[in-house]
């Protein structure tokens, strides 16, 4: 995960005919990271898809360097298989052997939950279960959408402790939550500063 | 990582239980068609062949729903973008794993239907191996309307609506093997079995990129 970086300059993003926020700029080295915040609709969501690169910018510039993890609000988990094989079959394309998966399986306190099939987790079991793959990839650069939803008190410090150490260990993270999280993150970006009406006002 | 990916498809595939699906499909039509022309077997033998292409056909278009569309929803397809692999490399893989668990299966199920439809050993050798060349194609333009549905609601109307013409090229040259000695309708369907296998990455990759927002 040496040298990962991600630089956003300028970014626009475009919706359905709607802009949701322009002028974004943000740079994060290894070691940084970044919460996204706002209320619901500003666009949190997008600016983390840009950033992966599933959405195209309107405006401006992505730069990465490093491998991306994302976890957003869908599982992409098989529902029939057991935790572990589902998510054997990620690992195994990020080619992660399995101790890193067992070690990121025992970072979310997912162990003894491994022979459970996907289907009968709950919903804040299923967010760890992102967040286990998100570990296990082993790539630099994390992208976490409202990764505090569903998850209890104590699972809110297993992710807090496990961003803390992708963060020492010189990765980058850009989480994006309407609520508080644990995570120390050194730059806050408000996406409601970004709003069209509000750049106009601000210029 | 194409295995990772056709092996993944497979067990999919074999979970949801598409892989009887077709099979059951060719069986129950052949067992249907004596019924409705009468136990005649000349005339069974005479048509009975070109209803198997039919059936082919049209049990292509079954899995065509749950193809795509439930790894688009479920985020998977996203995922596996990035990780830096190709929409090219999955649905490559995806017709591959398509492939093996349709068209080997539904060449099986054809010797039982081509009993029921009394056909000759010469006729069946020739379904066979027109089936051979021609089920990689069912399989790619079912694959093909299945990335171009993917997220539409009732794809599964429209899937046949739009796979139903592009197959009309299969149907004639496919069927036209049976009756013909000198093997250009073989060639024929060759050509089409290709064109079809050779755009269905490219053009399927194109639509799961332009599906995504």
């Amino acid at each position: 995960m040496n040298g990962a970086a991600l630089r956003l300059t300028d970014v626009a993003c475009l919706r359905g005919g709607r802009m949701l926020f322009r002028g974004v700029d943000l740079k994060l080295e290894p070691g940084g990271g970044a919460l996204l915040t706002g209320p619901n609709g500003v666009g949190k969501s997008s600016l983390l898809r840009v950033c992966a690169g599933l959405l195209p910018a309107f405006a401006g510039t992505v730069e990465r360097s490093g491998d991306i993890a994302m976890s957003d609000e869908r599982l992409a988990l098989d529902m029939e298989a057991p935790l572990a094989k589902a998510l054997d079959f990620w690992a195994r394309l990020d080619r992660a052997g399995p101790d890193r998966l067992a070690a990121a399986l025992a970072a979310m306190a997912l162990t003894p939950l491994a022979q459970v099939p996907v289907r009968m987790l709950s919903t804040g079991q299923r967010k760890r279960a992102m967040l286990a793959r998100v570990i296990a990839s082993g790539a630099g650069i994390w992208l976490l959408d409202e990764p505090g939803n569903g998850l209890d008190t104590a699972s809110l410090a297993l992710l807090g402790r496990a961003v803390a150490d992708h963060l020492a260990a010189g990765g980058i993270v850009v989480a994006a939550s309407h609520q508080p999280l644990p995570i120390a993150a050194p730059v806050t970006l408000a996406l409601t500063d970004y709003r069209p009406d509000a750049v106009d006002q601000a210029a | 990582m194409l295995a990772l990916l056709i092996r993944r498809d497979l067990r999919q595939a074999w979970a949801s239980a598409g892989l009887w699906l077709p099979v059951a499909f060719l069986l129950l039509v052949a067992s249907l068609y004596p019924f409705a022309v009468g136990p005649d077997a000349a005339l069974l033998g005479r048509t009975g062949g070109g209803i198997l292409w039919i059936a082919a056909l049209l049990a292509s278009l079954l899995p065509v729903d749950r193809l795509v569309a439930p790894d688009a929803q479920a985020g998977i397809l996203d995922q596996i973008a990035l990780r830096g692999i190709g929409e090219e490399m999955v649905v490559t893989a995806r017709l591959v794993a398509h492939w093996l668990g349709f068209g080997p299966p539904l060449m099986l199920a054809t010797l039982p239907a081509a009993a029921l439809l009394k056909l000759d050993g010469a006729t069946i050798v020739r379904l066979e191996v027109g089936l051979l060349i021609g089920t990689p194609a069912l399989a790619a333009l079912g694959l093909l309307v299945a990335t171009l549905t993917a997220g539409l609601r009732s794809s599964g109307a429209l899937a046949g609506l739009l796979a139903l013409p592009l197959a009309v090229p299969l149907l004639i040259f496919g069927a036209g093997t049976l009756g013909d000695g000198s093997g250009a309708a073989l060639k024929f369907l060759g050509a089409a079995s290709l064109l079809l296998v050779a755009i269905t990455p490219f053009a399927g990759g194109a639509a799961i990129r332009a599906g995504r927002e």
